[in-house]
């Protein structure tokens, strides 16, 4: 519109200039400043959220190249060092220090009387730990056939540095090869209920009336259920015989079939506050259809919002299927993720004495917490001229 | 206010057939119905099953009739009161979730009470106490609450306890009053035992209405009514709990209906953990053996828990509130 006025147009582009050139003082900046860099100026002062959002990168990192990351391949076993404690790395060795980190000579022997394995350090052999050393073989990003892992000893020596399961495989290698499977469900589950969920609420929002009445009240029904027990006896329900791929998206559906409420939820309610708004009426008039009005004038306007439920409703996918595979309902062995990691340790006596089955707890606490965080930060930011 | 009672309780009856609905797809949908896995268990008793006892059966359960006629036919059961005979157990479906409801109903509203009790002081006391040590160490625990998974913590607590003192804290019961009748020692003996696994049910619950009680306190403190009270010369703590802590227990106040999906479903999984004597074990037990008459019955029974607890909640809060009942 200011391009066809010659006297305006001579005014607009000059202005244009100015800020451009000159971004001058902070003020000037924010004033010029687009709806994302506001957010982003807001997000990066909650330093909570930004150290959540570090590691949740950190995490999905380690996800990617955890056969990498890990010393022993996820499915490595060792009979001689059934259920061996976590294996501490030293520096000193009580004379002198090393730069180089090392491990201790570690010797299973099995007790004539109980038949199980007992450990116990030699201190005289000590395994430097080296890195980029080979193991064993995988794939790097599913495409490239190669053995390199990021550190590891030689030969001989050991280094199970959150201790070994009862078949004898690495803790640590496996909780990195977990986290591949339990961090993409919560990824998968929320794109799936953000489709289900912004279509839903959507036709709620922006048709109002009956429609909006029914979708309400089957969301309010749905989330009356106890999830726990509805994932419990749905996935109960998926044969055990189905191929790992089958049951992964079959939990994930389980998962999102009251996760889409939440969405549906935040979308209508933003539809509900902005189909008042002069521009839908003025899109309305020029002859848009509904559907691009929904999507092509209103969506964007509440993106944001949306980015903020679906980094929300992570964590909760996350404990939904640790929670499940943890029970032995959701996805089951040979598929490595966190909850079939916590299967084994299920049973209390199993626990208590080798208690170090528990460090992949700390994984999944530290994983929601940093979502948590993070989705807080970006709730802050999602409306950056909020007061 | 009785139309309102009225309006909510058919709302209510509704909701409870869709929830039948719900539990009955539980029966249906595993793959072989469950008539293949209690033959399979009769021919592993010894019971050599022929075609024709098969097919009586089948008549029997009505497996012959379409998906909706077996439906109405358990509904119409149901209705009676007979849920199914439990394979496992060879009991009446009935009787095994008597025995178990009313631990459950005590475990759950110890729960839901714990969680309200705690996180509204502490709400109050984060807000007043803005930016203070304690408000942050509150807030920390909070987001710490909200992401430790309540199974995780039971077994967490469990290990350690017996790492550390030999104690079995798992089960309500020690040893040696399982079975037992009731005598005060055996209620000391409970009382000794609740305190685990309800802070563990109520843990996230509490963290999550610590946030919300704090956040609204927040919002009302700064309020030109809370300056006039002051000014009239209320002490402080007269100030705060006669005008922003009643405001702002309203929003909170009118969820706890809502809380209640959250503590049935942690009560499931942390009865499950931790051995206790409430209908989740149960639930877990039956789908694990296909036992498919006692799952779906439990999952109605707990979705109906939740459902008639929201309604007793919000006709509470309609009693208390006037504006909802006359809006609604």
């Amino acid at each position: 519109m200011a391009q066809t006025d010659p006297a305006s147009a001579g005014f607009g582009e000059t202005l244009a200039r100015r800020v451009r050139r000159a971004p001058g003082t902070e003020e000037e900046k924010i004033f010029a400043a687009s709806q994302w860099y506001l957010m982003w100026l807001k997000f990066r002062k909650h330093r909570l959220a930004v150290v959540g959002t570090v590691v949740v990168g950190l995490l999905y990192l380690m996800a990617i190249f955890a056969p990498f990351l890990g010393p022993y391949g996820k499915m490595e076993r060792n009979s001689d060092f059934v259920y061996s404690p976590p294996q501490k790395i030293y520096f000193w060795d009580g004379t002198r220090f090393y730069a180089r980190p090392f491990v201790y000579h570690f010797i299973s022997t099995v007790n004539g009387q109980t038949f199980t394995n007992e450990y116990e350090l030699d201190k005289s052999i000590k395994y430097f730990v080296r890195f980029f050393v080979h193991g064993a073989e995988y794939k790097l990003l599913g495409l490239i056939p190669t053995d390199i892992h990021l550190f590891g000893v030689e030969k001989g020596g050991t280094i199970y540095l959150l201790g070994t399961d009862e078949l004898g495989r690495d803790l640590l290698s496996r909780v990195f090869a977990g986290a591949g499977i339990s961090l993409s469900i919560g990824l998968v589950g929320v794109l799936t209920s953000f489709f289900l969920g912004a279509i839903l609420g959507g036709v709620s929002g922006y048709y109002g009336g009956a429609i909006d009445n029914i979708i309400q009240r089957a969301i309010e029904f749905l989330l009356s259920i106890p999830n726990i027990p509805l994932w419990m006896a749905l996935s109960a329900a998926v044969p055990q015989d189905w191929p790992a791929l089958r049951i992964y998206f079959a939990v994930t559906i389980i998962l999102s079939l009251q996760g889409w409420c939440g969405m549906a939820r935040v979308v209508r309610g933003k539809l509900l506050e902005l189909r008042e708004e002069d521009f839908v009426m003025a899109a309305q008039l020029s002859g848009a259809s509904d559907w691009r009005i929904i999507v092509r004038h209103l969506l964007p306007g509440f993106m944001s919002y949306l980015i903020v439920q679906m980094t929300l409703a992570i964590p909760a996918m996350i404990l939904g299927e640790t929670a499940l595979s943890f029970l032995g309902l959701g996805l089951r062995a040979p598929v490595v993720s966190w909850g079939v990691l916590l299967h084994e340790a299920q049973n209390v006596r199993t626990v208590a004495m080798h208690p170090w089955l528990l460090f992949i707890a700390i994984f999944v606490i530290v994983t929601v917490l940093s979502f948590n965080l993070m989705g807080d930060g970006l709730r802050d930011a999602a409306d950056p001229y909020k007061q | 206010m009785l139309s309102y009672i009225i309006r909510r309780f058919l709302y209510m009856l509704l909701l409870l057939v869709l929830a039948s609905v719900v539990s009955f797809l539980v029966i249906v949908l595993p793959p072989g119905d469950f008539l293949t896995s209690y033959i399979n268990q009769l021919e592993s008793q010894g019971t050599h099953v022929t075609v024709d006892l098969a097919i009586a059966l089948r008549r029997q359960y009505g497996l012959d009739q379409p998906i909706y006629m077996q439906y109405l036919k358990w509904v119409w059961k149901l209705l009676h009161g007979d849920m199914g005979r439990s394979f496992q157990w060879q009991r009446p479906v009935s009787e095994l979730i008597q025995e178990r409801l009313p631990m459950t109903l005590i475990v759950s509203f110890l729960s839901l009470l714990l969680e309200y009790a705690i996180a509204i002081p502490i709400g109050i006391y984060s807000a007043v106490r803005q930016y203070s040590i304690g408000d942050y160490f509150f807030t920390v625990m909070g987001f710490i609450g909200v992401s430790v998974p309540n199974f995780l913590l039971a077994l967490v607590l469990i290990v350690w306890l017996y790492r550390t003192f030999g104690v079995s804290a798992a089960g309500l019961y020690s040893a040696q009053f399982k079975g037992e009748p009731w005598t005060w020692a055996k209620i000391a003996d409970l009382l000794k035992h609740l305190p685990l696994p309800i802070i563990v049910i109520g843990m996230s619950g509490t963290a999550y209405i610590i946030r919300v009680m704090r956040g609204m306190m927040l919002d009302e403190l700064n309020r030109p009514y809370v300056t006039t009270a002051r000014a009239k010369g209320l002490t402080e703590l007269r100030t705060l709990m006669k005008y922003p802590v009643r405001v702002a227990m309203n929003p909170i106040v009118s969820t706890i209906g809502w809380s209640l999906p959250n503590i049935f479903s942690g009560m499931t999984i942390a009865a499950i953990v931790l051995g206790l004597p409430t209908i989740g074990p149960i639930l877990y037990q039956a789908l694990q053996q296909q036992d498919m008459f006692l799952a779906s019955s439990t999952v109605l029974i707990i979705t109906a828990l939740t459902i008639v607890g929201t309604l007793i909640s919000d006709i509470l809060l309609a009693w208390l509130d006037p504006r909802i009942r006359l809006g609604d």
